[in-house]
């Protein structure tokens, strides 16, 4: 497939302060990207770059094999779903919809014509005359999704969208979405801050850090083998332990040595280890190196939620069962359950060498 | 209580109208006595008609109200656009500048202005007048205008102005279909304000109007140094008419909106 | 960013506009007619002493009245149903769109000793009593004409108010005068010192009422300065030092006032 933005070495400052460091990004035709991250970090500056609203200081930025640094977004084939949506309050839903084809002067059969498939897409056909202040937020959400897709844009930019919702709508939306960007096979390059949103929907996930790529991959990809300590925490929940790596897949954690599936850290470097929490078993003391007493013991639906204090650390364990509170335990995991990363001192050197890889 | 009250509010009423109710009476006065009817005419509405100086005042102040209000609402909201736009430093500054015609005596503002004037009559060909009286108008009109326009700005979604550049308006086009809309209400009201300032200014005017050019206000206010001119009180009479009317209009209109929101 | 481009128009109107006249008060308040910088004009202000008194008195007293008579008025007000206020509001405010040389010249009909008022109390067989040409006279229209910008601060910061405040205040035991002077007063404050400004800066500086109602014999400071411009005395010069005294006054009032005064949402011109 071939790349239909390219980022190259985006360098954005203000006031001084460095928003996006150095830059590098490929984002395939018809994916959907999500640009993930907490905030701050600058993933929506990435948007507005993409969306021709802000100048990178310095670097490229190409669309469809041309480089369109300095184009307005006017001139841009990429439409975007503001945050809070940015309807024309003063227009009603139909032009509110039309806008985009009223100003490329199309004839207004063409224009009712595709409105309403548009409508049709989003769910909201019959809602024409209505003003955009009587819509529900989900409402208006869809507005706006139909509004910037009407373009047929190559590119659907999405700030946010589903933000302003509440649980279930955007659970919906997140399914409908998905759906959207199938049907219409177009790119769709959606922000969110929301780790469980970006695993659901992408096809590839770009998580982001103080204006750094942390790591690009597929969510799966993501999820069981984060590169660094700041994906393993952002993404789920995490165990997250200083380790030294003694030799190839050998790892010693609280004084203890432990056989992993890693290699080629080195000889007695220091490394983060991360151990998801339902990858771990609670056995009885003795048939595990590491133990612990049962602080806590939380209900949360599908599994139990245990806070382990094993004297040095304090473990969080995802388990069907419980175990009793205040008893002692003993903590087990497997070779390949064992996530070794460079410490995150090294991420942007390691980062360089895995985009360059792509 | 209640009684109290709905006297205290009729007590009021009758200080604010009670003068502007005599000289309506009087203006249908056979003669000029201030205290006693004689006998009702309408003379004194006739010759207000004839009266050439009052005429070509009139239409004088309407000119300038209107060049002036039109142009301090285009100068205004553009300066409102950019002023938003400023940093927190050079907006403060521009903005207490702006404010300054506002608070400071309207005497004075005529003084400097027409100190401004005498200071470039005396070196450049620049005669009192019509551009004098305008160039005045505008000055005090335009801070109006962007007290009003500033605040729709403020409360404006900052992403409508982008999502029109999104969908293919380039910044004049998506200026005049996003932006315009949304602060109308301002811009209007702020038209409005500068409108009947500049027809009801009297001090600006007299300090920069010079003797050549004369609006309304400043001919009635040499017509009062003549002391009695019943034409004065037809000219009250037919002002006050216009007020109520206007107001009552805006009124219903305002509430037929009000009531139209409500019921939508 | 660009968009700052389109305020450059105004931004320079403003420099010639507003900043340089202002510049030109103070060039020719210290210099003389050669264009020499003296301190003659200024120290000759000092002279009309009496006169500022005067006109800062009858601007107090004046504004003290308008107080007086607003502050009930904007309270009754706010306790009527919400379509009745606004139309007694737009019947409070209505004289405020007459120009205010003709309320003026009204009183000055009814108070000349030919007048209604003086007519009237001659069929009782009092009188005539001199009533045009006095300070009470000057006070009278000074009242006339800015009492409505008293009432309309106060009214709106007191129609903000939260009814659910004053229901507080009832359920914490107070009554309903308690009510009024430990929650209604001072939360209305800010209202009264906008209105206190919006009053007493026309009033002090105020130059026809004084003329139409005051007679010769009660120069405000306005008149003096009038004078200097279009009157007999032609004097730019000390006019212009007058001027700049006057708007010292006025800009050191306004700044005391603004510290407790409703911000620029509270007051709501028409």
């Amino acid at each position: 497939m071939n790349n239909i933005v390219t980022l190259k070495d985006i360098v954005v400052e203000f006031d001084g302060e460095r928003i996006l460091d150095k830059i590098n990004l490929d984002i395939k035709d018809k994916e959907f990207v999500t640009l993930l991250g907490p905030s701050g970090c600058g993933k929506t500056t990435t948007l507005r770059i993409i969306g021709g609203f802000l100048n990178p200081d310095s670097g490229t930025v190409t669309f469809d094999g041309k480089n369109i640094n300095g184009v307005p977004p006017y001139k841009r084939n990429v439409n975007t779903v503001f945050q809070r949506y940015a309807l024309f309050p003063h227009l009603n839903v139909y032009d509110n919809i039309a806008f985009g084809l009223r100003v490329q002067k199309l004839p207004e059969k063409e224009i009712s014509k595709r409105v309403a498939e548009m409508l049709n897409l989003v769910n909201l056909v019959g809602y024409e005359k209505r003003s955009i202040i009587r819509l529900s937020g989900g409402q208006q959400q869809r507005v706006a999704i139909a509004r910037a897709l009407v373009n047929r844009p190559k590119v659907l930019l999405l700030d946010e969208p589903l933000g302003a919702l509440d649980l279930k709508l955007r659970k919906e939306m997140q399914i409908e979405l998905k759906r959207m960007q199938e049907q219409l096979e177009i790119t769709f390059i959606y922000v969110t801050h929301d780790q469980e949103e970006a695993l659901t929907m992408s096809d590839t996930v770009v998580v982001m850090n103080g204006g750094k790529i942390q790591q690009i991959g597929s969510p799966v990809d993501i999820y069981n083998e984060p590169e660094n300590a700041f994906v393993a925490d952002f993404i789920g929940e995490s165990n997250i332990l200083n380790g030294l790596m003694v030799k190839d897949r050998l790892v010693e954690i609280s004084g203890h040595r432990f056989e992993c599936v890693d290699s080629g850290f080195g000889e007695n470097v220091s490394v983060d280890v991360v151990i998801r929490p339902e990858d771990i078993t609670l056995v009885d003391p003795e048939k595990a190196h590491i133990n612990g007493i049962v602080e806590s013991v939380i209900f949360k639906g599908v599994h139990y939620e245990m806070l382990i204090d094993a004297y040095d650390f304090r473990w969080i364990v995802h388990s069907t069962k419980a175990a009793e509170k205040g008893s002692s335990v003993g903590i087990n995991f497997a070779p390949d359950d064992i996530h070794i990363m460079h410490k995150s001192k090294d991420i942007s050197a390691h980062r360089e060498e895995t985009v360059n890889e792509e | 209580m209640k009684k109290l009250s709905k006297a205290y509010i009729i007590l009021v009423l009758m200080f604010l109208y009670i003068p502007i109710f005599v000289l309506i009476v009087f203006s249908f006065n056979t003669t000029k006595s201030r205290s006693v009817m004689s006998g009702f005419t309408l003379d004194w509405y006739i010759k207000l008609f004839k009266n050439e100086i009052i005429i070509s005042s009139l239409i004088n102040t309407i000119i300038i109200a209107v060049l002036a209000s039109i142009a301090s609402t285009i100068l205004g909201t553009a300066a409102a656009i950019g002023i938003n736009n400023m940093k927190k430093l050079p907006k403060a500054i521009v903005l207490n500048i702006t404010n300054f015609p506002i608070i400071n005596p309207e005497i004075v503002t005529g003084v400097s202005l027409m100190l401004l004037f005498v200071f470039f009559a005396a070196r450049m060909n620049l005669e009192f007048g019509f551009v004098t009286l305008l160039i005045a108008h505008i000055t005090f009109d335009v801070p109006y205008v962007i007290l009003n326009v500033m605040p729709k700005l403020k409360q404006m979604d900052p992403f409508l102005y982008e999502a029109a550049q999104d969908l293919g308006c380039s910044p004049l086009p998506a200026f005049f279909k996003v932006v315009l809309p949304e602060i109308m209400p301002g811009v209007v009201s702020g038209f409005l304000m500068a409108f009947t300032f500049s027809l009801d200014d009297f001090i600006i005017s007299y300090f920069t109007c010079g003797s050549s050019m004369q609006t309304l206000p400043v001919t009635i206010y040499s017509m009062t140094r003549r002391k009695v001119s019943p034409e004065i009180n037809a000219l009250s009479t037919i002002i006050f008419l216009v007020v109520v009317v206007i107001l009552v209009v805006k009124n219903i209109l305002e509430r037929r909106s009000l009531s139209k929101a409500k019921g939508e | 960013m660009k968009n700052k481009l389109v305020s450059a128009p105004y931004l320079v109107w403003m420099v010639v506009f507003i900043l340089v006249p202002l510049v030109m008060v103070a060039y020719f308040a210290f210099t003389d007619n050669d264009g020499h910088f003296t301190l003659d004009y200024v120290s000759d202000v000092a002279q009309y002493t009496p006169i500022f008194i005067r006109s800062i008195w009858l601007a107090l007293i004046a504004t003290v009245i308008c107080l007086v008579i607003a502050y009930p008025l904007a309270y009754i007000l706010t306790g009527l149903k919400t379509e009745s206020q606004s139309t007694m509001l737009m019947i409070v405010m209505l004289p405020m769109w007459m120009n205010f040389l003709l309320r003026t010249y009204a009183w000055m009909t009814l108070l000349g000793n030919n007048g209604l008022i003086n007519s009237a109390l001659g069929l009782l067989g009092l009188g005539p009593f001199k009533l045009l040409n006095t300070e009470g006279a000057v006070v009278l229209g000074m009242v006339y004409n800015y009492l409505p910008y008293m009432i309309l601060p106060i009214y709106s910061v007191m129609v903000k108010i939260d009814k659910s405040i004053l229901e507080a205040a009832a359920d914490l035991g107070c009554n309903s005068r308690k009510t009024m002077l430990r929650v209604v007063f001072p939360l209305s404050m800010p209202g009264v010192f906008s209105g206190i400004t919006m009053v007493f800066v026309p009033a002090i500086s105020t130059f026809i009422i004084s003329r139409m109602l005051g007679g010769g014999g009660n120069l405000l400071i306005g008149d003096l300065i009038e004078m200097q411009f279009l009157g007999n005395a032609y004097n730019m010069n000390l006019g212009a030092a007058i001027s700049l005294v006057l708007m010292v006054i006025v800009l050191l009032i306004m700044s005391i006032m603004n510290q407790f005064s409703a911000d620029e949402d509270g007051v709501v011109l028409m």
